[in-house]
């Protein structure tokens, strides 16, 4: 009931002739077996398909020795060691420190502290409290304690002194907030003698560090806020102390300043700085949130561009996670006559199977199809080993059944090092606001179904939901290229100008601005965009700028969300944009594709009827061999219909192009499918699908002024329902009509206004 | 708040014809109070072959601690793991056995 062997590759996508690294995971040692297969479809369904995968001839189809790779979660920041640090005997720490879990054992805030001889020193929270650890070379150690709880999410001044000449040394804890009560002070004669700066290890802010497997392991992993950290080489009397917390470097103190770390600059990278004369800049690991409010944060700036000084604050977690590092245990080499299509390396040991995707392109620069498969990897990142219904004791109110966990489902909420995805909290409960694919991505396989999607957890999403439309593509034989959304962010109109038509997957909710720039002005200028999926073009999201791999989200003030973020912290980290929904953002759905979103539920499917629209002779192509009297998609293996999980509809107050056609619409659906929040202004018994008509589908299609067009079926259980009777069905009859039409150069006239 | 009513059978059988999908109102407010309940008494279904054989679990309401999992508890369809769920629920909310012989 778990997983034994995991990998990751170090990119979603190659062209010929570039080189991906996988890296393996074996936990039981032994051998495995890699193969190469062209993934076709990865749904187990019994009406449907069924998994199909062709082993293709590959140099890296062989038998590999297993080992194991660990990933070292938490984020920290770190200093590298330096003469200069390795010499402080007496000295000063300070920072403001804003606990989430200050309960949750021993965490380190701040200093030089080898855990692993137990020399040095740092200021930690241990037991609820404050306290300063010292350690000597005759491994002495001894700690000091304010005496006084830590309450969680509540800024505090935390300083500590240790003098040499006098073995005294002095903590103290002052909460920012005095109705926490006043500030506590403890000095005494420590029992070690002289403390072991000289231990080897950098300075770490956020956690202690040790050293393994050559990488360096966050351990006493702190949850919560640090600003303004200070380490002087002197043990500083009050006034001294007090003026390290102002947020630059005291003049009077540049001699014995060691560090006076601003959190506030470089937000939008993963270094920190030092305005000290010192200048030991340093190096975040493992991507604690930024851009985040700082002590005096005053509730008048919500953007950090503009107040900077009141977004020095980090927020570390035990559980961040970039890159998990691993060593890479073979290379495989795109060959040149590999086809563009969706790939997995396909690892085999016993029983257990790990697939790890790989989207091959076509060779560089060029296209090989008219038609692109735009894989909505962003979504798959935002999914990333989500374990968000382990915590919640209202997931049935959401889904109309029981969750049906699977062996990865299990493995992930035991291994929480494998990181988060953008549905989860962190353990303190804040929101997962980056996410990584450099790392096992086990919901991101096929034949994985998601435990909260249809009775017994048995509809695939995202992923393994796409390959309906990589299997319908082939079984029509509609030739096609992939390419993914990091992809079509790097490469924006170049890539988009090589293809007459889009096809998207079932889900694409993710979009960074510059992709969403090169999609709507492609189909100003007659690009054709195949809509085959919901709740699409939603949530606004930034790549970092230099780090690969890693996108953010802000889940802001409207929409569906699994948290929610603090007020003020509304601004991205990695790119300084407003986040949240597009929609808030100026750019709905509605105005892109027809159609945005409307309702959600993950129990049963439903299907649509033809409205008089599907009439219209703009839509003759779209209709053709089709019966407007039949019902539209009453079949499928996504709960039983095209019309589910996800329903986008049309609205004109949202964008909806003036001279969009509604060629049909959903009805019937079931009590747990649900508007969502931002179609609600206040809470009413009218929610579901029973007792309100808003709670439906529309299949859309409208031109655009340069030849181009927009189809759009509203649902995501739309792809479920295309190979139902050997894909001789209208659900697939009208993908095909519009995806023929749309390879096809004629241009599109739009109608007169 | 709403009660169960132990009488009202006719919900009971409702549910067993049809577990997942259109429900009437009154059934769904049965549903809505059952699926109202602490995290650690939350039952889940654990899948051990694709479409085709779970067992029952139930979560321990601890961040990161695995189900516990009745091995002896298995289902080859979702829907009768919806309706043993069902009838241990209707006890818990009743204090009265639910019985099939008694269903309408």
């Amino acid at each position: 009931m778990t997983r034994r062997l995991v990998a990751y590759s170090d990119r979603f996508s190659a062209h010929p002739g570039e080189r991906v690294e996988f890296k393996v995971n074996a936990m039981s040692g032994g051998e495995y077996r890699c193969d190469m297969v062209r993934l076709r479809c990865g749904d187990r369904h019994p009406q449907g398909p069924g998994f199909q995968e062709t082993i293709v001839a590959s140099p890296v189809n062989r038998s590999y020795q297993g080992r194991r790779q660990e990933i070292h979660a938490g984020s920290c920041a770190i200093v590298p060691d330096d003469p200069r640090l390795a010499a402080i005997e007496s000295f000063t720490l300070a920072a403001y420190v804003w606990p989430t879990t200050p309960t949750r054992g021993r965490q380190g805030l701040l200093g030089k502290w080898c855990e692993i001889k137990r020399h040095g020193f740092a200021l930690a929270i241990d037991e609820g409290e404050a306290v300063l650890i010292l350690g000597d070379r005759a491994d002495r150690v001894d700690v000091i304690r304010s005496g006084t709880k830590l309450h969680e999410r509540q800024w505090y001044w935390i300083a500590a002194t240790f003098d040499r000449e006098t073995d005294i040394a002095r903590l103290i804890q002052r909460p920012l907030d005095p109705m926490l009560g006043g500030t506590v002070e403890v000095a005494r004669l420590v029992a070690t003698g002289p403390v072991d700066g000289d231990n080897g290890v950098p300075l770490a802010m956020g956690a202690f560090l040790c050293a393994e497997d050559d990488r360096p392991k966050p351990v006493a992993r702190y949850n919560g806020k640090i600003e303004r950290p200070r380490l002087a080489s002197a043990a500083l009397d009050d006034a001294g102390i007090a003026a390290l917390a102002g947020p630059i470097p005291p003049e009077a103190l540049r001699d014995v300043l060691r560090g006076c770390w601003d959190f506030s600059q470089l937000i939008e990278t993963d270094r920190i700085r030092d305005l000290s004369d010192a200048r030991l800049d340093g190096i975040l690991l493992n991507l604690p949130a930024r851009a985040m409010k700082g002590h005096n944060w005053d509730g008048t700036q919500f953007d950090w561009k503009t107040a900077p000084e009141q977004y020095g604050a980090i927020h570390f977690h035990e559980d961040d996670l970039y890159d998990a590092g691993w060593e890479t245990d073979f290379t495989l080499e795109v060959p040149a006559a590999m086809p563009s299509g969706v790939y997995c390396a396909r690892l085999t040991q016993g029983d257990e199977i790990e697939r790890v995707p790989l989207i091959v392109r076509p060779p560089k620069g060029t296209a090989t199809s008219d038609l692109l498969f735009l894989v909505p990897t962003n979504s798959y990142m935002a999914y990333a080993n989500e374990v968000s219904t382990w915590p919640s004791g209202a997931a049935e109110h959401g889904f109309g059944h029981l969750c049906g966990y699977g062996p990865e489902d299990i493995f992930l909420w035991t291994h929480p090092e494998y990181g988060l995805s953008f549905y989860d909290t962190h353990y303190d409960g804040s929101g997962v606001c980056y996410s990584s694919r450099l790392r096992p991505i086990l919901n991101m396989r096929p034949g994985h179904t998601t435990a909260w999607v249809g009775a017994g957890g048995t509809v695939p999403w995202q992923f393994n939901a796409d390959t309906h439309i990589l299997d319908w593509l082939e079984a029509r034989g509609i030739e096609y290229d992939v390419a993914t959304d990091e992809d079509l962010h790097y490469e924006g109109r170049d890539l988009l100008d090589r293809y007459r038509a889009v096809v998207t997957g079932s889900h694409p909710e993710y979009w960074s601005m510059p992709m969403h720039d090169a999609l709507s002005s492609w189909l100003d200028a007659g690009g054709r965009l195949a809509y085959l999926g919901a709740n699409g073009f939603y949530w606004k999201v930034a790549f970092h700028k230099h780090l690969p791999g890693v996108i953010e989200l802000r889940r802001t003030e409207d929409g569906v969300r699994d948290w929610e973020s603090e007020p003020g912290e509304y601004f991205m980290s990695f790119t300084g944009e407003n986040g949240g929904l597009w929609r808030r953002n100026g750019r709905p759905p509605q105005s892109l594709c027809g159609v945005g979103f409307v309702a959600q539920g993950f129990d049963v499917s439903s299907y649509y009827l033809f409205q008089q629209d599907a009439q219209d002779p703009r839509a003759a192509f779209i209709m053709q061999g089709i019966d407007s009297n039949d019902r539209l998609g009453d079949f499928g293996t996504v709960g039983g219909g095209a019309a589910g999980l996800e329903l986008d509809w049309v609205d004109a107050h949202l964008g909806t192009p003036w001279h969009t056609l509604r060629l049909a619409s959903s009805v019937e659906h079931s009590n747990y499918i649900m508007l969502v929040p931002e179609e609600i202004g206040s809470a009413a018994p009218n929610m579901s699908g029973r007792e309100n008509p808003k709670v439906r589908a529309d299949v859309t299609f409208f031109e655009t002024p340069g030849g181009g067009a927009v189809f759009s079926t509203g649902s995501i259980a739309w792809a479920g329902s295309l190979a139902h009777n050997g894909y001789d069905n209208n659900v697939s009859r009208m993908t095909e009509n519009v995806l023929r039409r749309f390879v096809d150069p004629t241009k599109f006239e739009m109608p007169q206004g | 708040m709403f009660r169960i009513d132990p009488k009202r059978l006719d919900l009971a059988a409702e549910f067993r014809r049809n577990p997942v999908g259109i429900h009437s109102p009154e059934l769904q407010a049965v549903l809505t109070v059952m699926r109202t309940l602490p995290l650690e008494q939350r039952y889940v279904l654990i899948r051990r072959k694709p479409h085709g054989e779970w067992v029952l679990g139930q979560l321990t309401g601890v961040r990161n601690e695995p189900p516990r999992i009745w091995h002896d508890k298995v289902f080859h369809s979702a829907e009768a793991a919806e309706w043993h769920v069902f009838k241990l629920r209707w006890q818990h909310a009743t204090g009265e056995e639910l019985r099939e012989a008694d269903l309408p």
